[in-house]
């Protein structure tokens, strides 16, 4: 990668030799520093409206009318913004028991999300039930580690996917959670689940290397963290690389700020978790440049 | 000027490309959780489309279905409740004539968990929500086929943990200790080399609460029906909710 660099380098500079009666433009072009916002849910269940003013816990909180508002603002002051959601869309109000998830898809679309991955509640009304409803879904869904090939679903989820904005290439790519012992077999049929730590290696080696992403996100609905053996955000993080961002789920962890933890390298990575219901939008800013405007100590995190 | 003006196009298409090519890093990152307050306004027309969702909800969910004379919570009594009770005996009278058709056989008895009653029924008008509050869950019910012996680990089970998990068809009475003194099913003493069907739900009979002796069950009929419609089915039916604790699972004072 180095070396690559450097041969592009001096041939650009021979060029700029060469015509260096227009040096003006050398001495004075820079480009200029990217910014791109991730906005993102997860574990919204079916909250379409907000909490009641009587509620014990989060009285006139959350509602998706305002969360379109909030981020339509968000939109105008940034446009190369992107929208996801790390899963569990599905169960907890009545909307989802009388209109089987229509109106999530539907409100999701109408808010531009651009991705989602698949929660276990995601399957409460069996594969065909979440199949029935993609239509509805002008937004991907994305998970690597669930083989949908012998189901309904196959090649209707995606891998990964790379969204650019403003030249800068995002790649996603998605982990659901063991189903086994928690989602009926008769929901989940012949849907195979991947250990998510063999896949997030092979999708970072995809997404960085091959697609050449600048930056690269995890939806993730493994959860925050357990004390036990089992698979979590954290842990993802810790036996990873080249993972930029962990977008959580599952267990509706409300985080008074993103967690900044280290991965295989020693390399900062953000875990971020925004609760539950809607209550909460996650933001998170990237700003990107040319590698030599950048200090030797990596990106500086302000959360 | 038109050789100079192409020779620019050139000149920054290279430089472009070459910086392009160039990998971007991050060099700053800022991150934030953002309370959706009322203090954010909601949009005109996503409401619009919300309202006649939300208008037809409400109106399915205060539907009136029975009357409850008196307020039902699990907290009422100790190894038998009026609410649990009425629970139990619902899924036994609405799977009833459903297993029977069938299978021409009839369910023994019904056994479902104290945390599974998820909010009181209050006195008044019983609604499609109070269904909803009791069952918010996808739970289905379904008969398994148990032998004498799972049988006994059942009312093990019971007597050990002495919470009032809602049964039905069902007895045990236990002594001053906590021994079983006592289990009949359908009134009878359990009886060697007989199958029972049980009626439970797919969480508990998937290993929900432990109830291991349900999950090791070697056969299973679904009865895609799920509990909150069989409860709602149990009200319109029903004119008056007025359930009693009874004999059913007591412990002896001496």
């Amino acid at each position: 990668m180095k070396r690559k660099t450097f041969i592009q380098n001096t041939a650009a500079a021979g060029i700029f030799t060469g015509i260096g009666g227009l040096g003006l433009l050398s001495s004075s072009f820079k480009a200029p520093a990217k910014h791109i916002t991730i906005l993102h849910t997860n574990d919204v269940h079916s909250h379409i409206e907000p909490f009641p003013a009587d509620d014990a816990k989060y009285p006139n909180l959350g509602g998706i009318s305002r969360r379109y508002s909030l981020i339509e603002n968000i939109r105008k002051e940034n446009p190369n913004t992107l929208l996801l959601d790390a899963g569990d869309i599905f169960q907890g109000t009545p909307f989802f028991n009388f209109y089987g998830g229509e109106i999530e898809f539907k409100l999701m679309s109408k808010l531009k999300y651009d991705a989602a991955t698949l929660g276990n509640h995601d399957f409460d009304n069996g594969i065909d039930g979440f199949n029935a409803q993609l239509p509805n879904a002008d937004f991907s869904f994305i998970s690597s580690n669930y083989d949908f090939s012998n189901t309904i679903l196959d090649g209707k989820v995606k891998d990964y996917q790379v969204f650019t904005k403003d030249g800068v290439k995002i790649g996603v790519f998605g982990l659901g959670i063991e189903l086994d012992g928690l989602v009926s077999k008769k929901n989940y049929k012949e849907t195979q689940y991947l250990n998510p730590v063999e896949i997030a290696q092979e999708m970072t080696k995809k997404l960085k290397q091959e697609e050449k992403c600048d930056l690269v996100i995890c939806l993730s609905h493994l959860g925050y963290h357990y004390d036990s053996d089992k698979i979590d955000d954290l842990k993802l993080a810790s036996q990873t690389k080249d993972i930029d961002l962990i977008i959580g789920g599952h267990t509706h962890t409300f985080l008074p700020k993103p967690t900044v933890t280290k991965n295989l390298e020693g390399k900062k990575v953000l875990v971020n978790q925004t609760g539950w219901a809607g209550v909460n939008l996650g933001r998170i800013d990237f700003y990107l440049d040319q590698e030599n405007n950048i200090s030797a100590e990596g990106a500086a995190i302000e959360v | 000027m038109k050789k100079i003006a192409f020779f620019l196009t050139i000149y920054s298409f290279i430089f472009f490309q070459s910086c392009k090519e160039q990998p971007l890093k991050v060099s700053r990152i800022e991150g934030e959780e953002i309370k959706i307050t009322d203090s954010i306004a909601s949009n005109k027309e996503l409401n619009e489309f919300i309202a006649p969702y939300a208008n037809h909800i409400e109106k399915e969910m205060s539907a009136i279905l029975a009357y409850a004379p008196k307020a039902l919570a699990k907290s009422d009594s100790k190894y038998n409740t009026a609410i649990g009770n009425m629970e139990a005996d619902a899924v036994m009278e609405m799977l009833q004539p459903i297993f029977f058709s069938r299978t021409e056989d009839s369910i023994d008895g019904v056994l479902l968990n104290y945390g599974g009653i998820r909010s009181t029924i209050n006195q008044g008008n019983v609604t499609t929500k109070t269904a909803y509050n009791i069952m918010p869950f996808e739970n289905e019910a379904v008969v398994v086929r148990l032998s004498a012996e799972a049988m006994q680990e059942l009312f093990n089970y019971l007597a050990k943990n002495q919470t009032a998990h809602p049964i039905s068809g069902m007895q045990l009475i236990l002594n001053k200790n906590g021994s079983i003194e006592r289990n009949l099913v359908q009134g009878k003493p359990l009886e060697k080399d007989h199958f029972y069907y049980i009626a439970t739900n797919d969480y508990l009979q998937k290993g929900g609460d432990h109830m291991d002796f349900l999950a090791k069950a070697d056969t299973v009929m679904q009865m895609n029906y799920k509990l909150r419609n069989l409860f709602i089915d149990y009200f319109k039916k029903k004119d008056t909710i007025a359930p009693v604790t009874d004999e059913r699972f007591i412990k002896l004072e001496k």
